[in-house]
């Protein structure tokens, strides 16, 4: 289950990196997108995937799985929510302020404007 | 008051909460901002006193034993820099009330300078991996609303560039805690630390060691991973251009110093052998970039990145000279960056432009801004009396005890092109002909030459008492160099 778990994520960060690298602002924030994806799952793999039960106390369960883990993606989760959203209309400003969402056309360009 | 540690990580950020509620006055935004900084700084001085004379301090948040909740960890490397911090901002905030203007004061500008001292503060402070990561989070959350308050085209344009390099080493950094924890299953620094020890550094730590190197380095801007920060700093204006300048590079040194001393220190002739060179090599395109420039920030900005070579070479070496010297070099550093950019900044205000050539002879109309420009200049190439001798003169010293006399010669050659970038700025602003400038606000100038006045007296202070500082330095060393030392304060409940 683990190698199949690092298979996907292997493949998310290669979309992502392949996003990342395009000259769309928009594919670029995309790819970020993917690229957090990628690290939750990462972070949920390498816990381990063992365990039988929701990390919940209940009788006669023994077998949780690593809630430490979660817990660590919940907040990674939250955080990069956060960012999205500022990256977001932080490029909708950039576009209504320089007309262009490619990344070429954002060069500096000049030492002194 | 076993809390203190945290005192100067929660007063600017409570300070920084009350402030959101005061949108509109200016006034007593300034009035509380000064208040908060004030108060952590007296906090972080008593904090250093108490870690001065009792050892190491730390904190277990909620009372869970060591390994099982988040320790906050003090010593005197972290209670140092969380001085400094402090200071360093409390000038620039001073500053900011001359030279920021009122849209910018009333949109959330001290909030969100507190909101990153906040993470810096705890960055410096923690003791845990993945809180190091969320503290990160917040000071750059806060500094990306500082790099593009205003919402001039160039800083959007650079805004979004600096949030996409550091999204991505976010995601590594996500990503690296996530390999760490498989390995050793704890997220607790001292933790770790044992951990790997009992392990014995099989090769999986030593690619975590160099992801974390990539990590911290994209932060820090080592070479080749500082690609992002010239053309990012330049965009805000100079008072946040300064704690950027000054702070936020800081953090990932630090963050490369605790992980490479405490945590990878069983295969060094591996892992510190990418630090040294990378170092050196850092040293020397921050020289190349200090002197193609003919413009006031360009150069100050290259001159972050020969400052972070040569603090990383230090550390790299982990030798007690060097070591001591890395320590001495990096406080140093912080209070005269700072300095240096609030005089560009004075120098940009009385003259319009940041273009070296259209500059000159200002001499005659500013002499005491050209006085204190040149000390600031000799302290930061490292003229003896001046703070940037010393620890220079450790990390050589280390240096050529190790037998890395290229390392050495590399970190002299680099004082000479940083005198020689410093002192260009002076003979071209200052020298020759006066050129007509358009008149400004006497009373401005003066109002924005007092703070700046005051750091660079500081730094002074900081070299010429090198006597006073040096049990901190010494004891931050011996916790850098012994990780047991820091092992057993967390674990000794």
């Amino acid at each position: 289950m683990e190698l199949l778990t690092a298979i996907l994520v292997g493949v998310l960060f290669t979309a992502a990196v392949y996003l990342i690298l395009s000259r769309s602002l928009l594919k670029i924030i995309l790819g970020t997108g993917l690229l957090s994806h990628g690290a939750h799952l990462l972070i949920l793999t390498m816990g381990g995937l063992g365990g039988e039960s929701p990390p919940v106390i209940a009788d006669g369960v023994t077998d949780f799985a690593d809630p430490l883990p979660q817990a660590l993606i919940l907040t990674a989760i939250v955080i990069s929510f956060g960012v999205t959203a500022f990256m977001l209309v932080l490029s909708y400003r950039l576009y209504a302020v320089h007309k262009t969402d490619n990344m070429n056309a954002l060069r500096g360009n000049d030492e002194h404007d | 008051m076993t809390n203190i540690v945290l005192f100067p990580i929660l007063i600017p950020f409570f300070f920084a909460i009350v402030l959101l509620f005061f949108k509109e006055n200016i006034i007593v935004q300034r009035i509380l901002v000064s208040l908060g900084l004030a108060l952590s700084l007296v906090s972080s001085i008593f904090l250093a006193y108490i870690v001065h004379t009792d050892g190491i301090q730390t904190v277990n948040l909620g009372s869970w034993a060591a390994p099982y909740g988040i320790s906050m960890v003090s010593d005197a490397f972290s209670a140092l820099l969380v001085t400094t911090t402090l200071i360093v901002t409390f000038f620039v905030v001073i500053y900011s009330f001359y030279a920021i203007d009122e849209g910018r004061e009333r949109n959330y500008y001290y909030p969100a300078i507190l909101f990153m001292i906040t993470g810096i503060n705890g960055a410096f402070t923690t003791g845990d991996i993945f809180n190091m990561f969320v503290f990160f989070e917040v000071l750059l959350m806060a500094s990306y609303v500082l790099i593009v308050l205003g919402g001039e085209k160039r800083q959007l344009r650079e805004s979004i560039k600096y949030m996409l390099v550091n999204v991505v080493s976010s995601a590594l950094f996500v990503i690296t805690v996530a390999y760490l924890y498989s390995i050793v299953g704890t997220l607790n620094m001292a933790d770790i630390s044992v951990k790997i020890a009992e392990v014995d550094q099989p090769g999986i730590i030593t690619v975590i060691g160099i992801l974390f190197l990539i990590v911290f380095g994209i932060k820090g801007a080592i070479f080749p991973l500082y690609f992002w920060l010239p053309s990012a700093y330049a965009a805000p204006p100079i008072p946040i251009l300064t704690l950027f300048g000054a702070l936020l590079t800081k953090v990932g040194i630090y963050s490369i110093t605790r992980t490479y001393t405490l945590f990878f220190v069983h295969d060094v002739g591996y892992t510190h052998m990418w630090l040294m060179g990378l170092s050196l090599l850092t040293i020397v395109v921050g020289c190349i970039g200090a002197l193609a420039y003919f413009d006031l920030k360009q150069i100050i900005i290259y001159n972050i990145v020969i400052a972070v070579g040569v603090i990383l070479y230090g550390v790299s070496l982990m030798d007690d000279f060097a070591m001591a010297g890395s320590v001495y070099y990096i406080v140093h550093d912080m209070l005269i960056k700072a300095a240096l950019f609030l005089l560009i900044g004075i120098i940009i205000f009385v003259t319009g432009t940041s273009n070296l050539r259209e500059i000159s002879g200002l001499m005659k109309q500013y002499p005491g801004l050209g006085w204190v420009y040149l000390i600031a200049a000799f302290g930061l190439a490292g003229i003896p009396p001046l703070s940037g001798f010393i620890g220079k003169l450790l990390i050589v010293q280390g240096s050529f005890n190790a037998g890395h006399w290229i390392g050495a010669i590399a970190v002299l050659l680099s004082s000479l092109v940083v005198l020689l970038s410093v002192i260009r700025i002076f003979l071209y602003a200052f020298w020759g002909e006066p050129k007509e400038t358009k008149p400004i606000n006497r009373m401005q100038y003066k109002k924005m030459m007092i703070p700046t006045t005051l750091l660079v007296i500081l730094s002074v202070v900081y070299g010429v008492g090198t006597e006073w500082f040096m049990p901190l330095i010494t004891d931050s060393k011996d916790v850098l160099l012994d990780p047991s030392l820091y092992i057993d304060a967390v674990f000794k409940e």
